[in-house]
């Protein structure tokens, strides 16, 4: 975060440089533009849910113009922290948090994305977190073997195969993620 | 020898007196005289309020009440507010309406708090209730603008529509546009809380145009500040209204039809949004200014010295919302100029700065406590306390019925002492005797909960962090407060003792939260095998409790009455004494 607070001090020379690397292959810019105060869902979530997720207090600690955060506290309620200039006092938990749900299943979870790998440790929490099994998965056929299929909503509004992009761009585009169940899993794994 | 009954009304004689009896405390004393007032009564109770969804279920209401027009349900607990409850826990509202849509088909109203409510319970709501006219969900969630579209469309009577800080799915503005042309009955509407940016205005301007009878109006974000004087030439007969986002580059155009807009409204009485407000439009609102009871600036940028101008021109005011930049100074202003102040809440602009960016102190608490006299329900976040400032509000203001206190780090010291805020919280509940709320904050011992127990009869709810040395705390509260509901603890080292001590009293009472205290899996086992009309459920996502040792404690406890039993919607991560995983949803 410190990096950041000083580049915000810069010329931003950075912002205005043309690139050819692949979204999400430059942390800091990605940084840049979710600093951006707007409306939408998913720079509240990440708000929101700094904290909640009981390990994010060790997160913290690489902020020194903040302290670590305790979840909950102080007690104020997510739209209330969203309102203001976004100094130092946006959440410092760099994690990217999405809801997770599950055809048929009654309830939505929230993950953070930051904190898997790659896809091979996201499936498997998405498996241990829904009990379910995914198939075997390839570029061609998807994910065989199995009723489920991951997918993700991505920044442009549509729905695609996780899997289907580097582990890099899926995590900066993807918006949110549901398990889709049967034929609508099956037909979106062929020939997409 | 048989005594005759010389006087017996006749059922509809009793009916018609009943009717006069709104209270719930007083209907349920009345259904407890005899058996014929109780059945007399429960045909003709027409309002239900349910505070835990989940302490009865939908059947066993619906036997006793057959003809409920109006009911009132809460779902999540209270720091559900504050993301201690995983997503996923509970709280869903359908299985409520599937069965009174088969049995209430003349419901009017239905008022949801912290509940899960999705598309298919409103659309289920539209085409059960022919007359159905209030719909509240405050803090809801599960929903998306899909069901208001169907609500819109279908409740031709409805009066009511309040979203209030619900998490709604913004799908399009457009659900506004499904209220039919012919549809004039609306007299309330709250959207705040909702995202779009695609509000049809020109829909909305047309839905308050034709409504004659609306009087309240809150808007959301998307709508600008150069719309807002339309809406109020349609509808100058508001009293309550929300602002958007209300900022713009300042035109004099733009800014007299706002103010004209404004002042024409002659019953306007609360004013709200406001949202990055900009000072050069403050004062488009300063011809209501005399007549506002409330104002709720809480969500606004503006700071001193516009924010204490702004609410110098506000003699009536009886509500204010406010960010921490109105600072001691602009207390003070508001202590001398605002006497029918009731209520004040005063939230922190930067809550989680290391370094106070505000000058706000227990002065200006202090200030106001001399000030107002009618000071009855405070909000305060702050960064220093002295035990000596909480001594002189509780004696300046015995009137106290609700004071919640917010130091923002946990274990602050009395700044001038050095010691823990025990005798200033000590003098809060000695002096206000009517306290029914009460939240702590600051550096606490046991010492605090004793005075707590002794004095604080009236407590209904208590909110406790950090604080307490040990079991003998908790103790004191649950063998003290007799009047105690509702209690939630976080971070205090309190454990199975206390609990299992009092386990009585938690039948007394709607709710006991305790998350990240010392309470162990088998005293929770014990407290749900000893008190069958408790349910005491355990949220722990590290996995069954049992696969961690005796000495790891719970992460979150919840216990609550309840005559419906164990619950049948447990997601995975809430453990209870029953073993047996069948009772879960798969």
């Amino acid at each position: 975060m410190k990096g950041s607070v000083a580049y915000e001090n810069d010329l931003n020379l950075e912002a205005t440089e043309l690139r050819l690397g692949l979204p999400g292959t430059d942390e800091r810019e990605e940084q840049t533009v979710s600093n951006v105060r707007n409306n939408k869902r998913p720079l509240q979530v990440a708000d929101e849910e700094c904290g909640a997720n009981g390990k994010s207090n060790t997160q913290n600690e690489t902020a020194p113009h903040a302290k670590a955060q305790i979840v909950g506290w102080p007690p104020i309620r997510s739209y209330r922290k969203n309102n203001f200039q976004p100094k130092k006092s946006e959440c410092d938990g760099p994690g990217i948090y999405v809801k997770v749900s599950m055809d048929g299943a009654p309830y939505l979870r929230k993950i953070d994305l930051k904190v898997y790998t790659g896809y091979p440790e996201l499936l498997r929490a998405l498996e241990n977190m829904f009990k379910f099994t995914l198939g075997e998965y390839s570029e061609r056929e998807g994910y065989k073997g199995s009723d489920y299929a991951p997918t993700y909503e991505d920044k442009d509004g549509d729905w695609m195969l996780v899997g289907d992009v580097p582990w890099e761009m899926f995590i900066t585009s993807c918006n949110r993620l549901r398990i889709m169940k049967g034929s609508e899993a099956r037909g979106l794994g062929c020939g997409v | 020898m048989q005594k005759k009954m010389a006087y017996s009304f006749p059922d509809e004689v009793l009916e018609h007196v009943f009717s006069f009896i709104q209270s719930d405390k007083d209907r349920n004393a009345v259904s407890m005289v005899c058996k014929s007032w109780y059945d007399i009564e429960r045909w003709c109770r027409r309002k239900i309020f349910v505070g835990n969804c989940y302490a009865v279920n939908p059947r066993i209401v619906i036997r006793r009440f057959p003809e409920v027009r109006s009911i009132e349900l809460k779902g999540k607990p209270h720091f559900a507010d504050f993301n201690l409850v995983p997503d996923g826990w509970g709280g869903y509202v359908f299985p409520w309406i599937l069965e009174m849509a088969r049995a209430y088909p003349w419901l009017e109203e239905i008022r949801l708090k912290r509940m899960v409510v999705t598309d298919e319970s409103l659309e289920l709501i539209a085409k059960s209730f022919k007359n159905f006219k209030v719909l509240v969900l405050f803090s809801c969630e599960g929903f998306s603008t899909d069901g208001l579209a169907a609500i819109a469309a279908s409740c031709k009577n409805l009066r009511e529509l309040d979203l209030r800080d619900s998490e709604v799915d913004d799908l399009s503005g457009h659900w506004l546009s499904h209220f039919p042309e012919t549809y004039t009955s609306l007299v309330s509407l709250n959207i705040s809380c909702l995202g779009s940016d695609e509000v049809s205005f020109s829909a909305l301007e047309r839905l308050v145009g034709r409504c004659p009878n609306l009087r309240t109006l809150l808007l959301n974000r998307a709508v600008p500040l150069d719309k807002i004087a339309n809406i109020l030439r349609r509808a100058p007969q508001l009293v309550e209204f929300g602002t958007g986002t209300y900022t713009a580059e300042l035109r004099p155009d733009v800014f007299s039809y706002l103010a004209g807009a404004f002042s024409s409204c002659k019953e306007l009485r609360s004013l709200s949004g406001f949202w990055e407000a900009v000072p050069a439009y403050i004062p488009a609102i300063y011809s209501v200014c005399s007549r506002l009871t409330s104002l709720n600036l809480s969500f606004a940028t503006i700071q001193n010295p516009d924010l204490i101008k702004l609410v110098s021109l506000c003699p009536s005011l009886q509500r204010l919302l406010v960010l921490d930049y109105i600072e001691d100074s602009g207390l003070e202003a508001l202590a001398s100029s605002c006497k029918d102040l009731q209520e004040l809440r005063v939230f922190p602009s930067d809550p989680f700065g290391v370094e106070p960016n505000v000058s706000l102190t227990e002065q200006g608490l202090v200030a106001i406590s001399w000030g107002c006299p009618k000071l009855e329900s405070v909000l305060y976040f702050c960064r220093q306390m002295s035990n000596a400032a909480l001594v002189t509000i509780a004696q300046n203001r015995p009137n106290l019925t609700r004071f919640r206190l917010c130091i923002i780090d946990p274990k602050t010291v009395d700044y001038l002492t050095h010691e823990p805020l025990d005798v200033g919280f000590g003098a809060i509940v000695e002096h206000c005797k009517d306290l029914r709320r009460l939240s702590l904050s600051g550096l606490l011992t046991d010492r605090v909960f004793d005075y707590i127990g002794t004095y604080a009869k009236k407590l209904e709810m208590l909110s406790v962090a950090f604080a307490g040395d040990s079991d003998l705390g908790l103790h004191h509260v649950l063998s003290g407060c007799e009047s105690l509901r509702k209690l939630e603890i976080r971070d205090c080292p309190f454990g199975d003792k206390a609990l299992l001590a009092n386990a009585a009293k938690l039948e007394t009472m709607r709710s006991l939260w305790m998350s990240s205290c010392s309470v162990s899996f088998g005293a929770c086992k014990l407290l749900g095998q000893k008190m069958p009309r408790l349910n005491v459920e355990v949220i722990d996502e590290r996995g069954h409790p049992d696969s961690r040792p005796e000495s790891c404690p719970v992460d979150k406890l919840y216990i609550y009455r309840s005559v419906a039993g164990p619950r049948v919607d447990m997601p995975p991560f809430v453990w209870t004494k029953d073993e047996d995983s069948s009772l879960r949803l798969s």
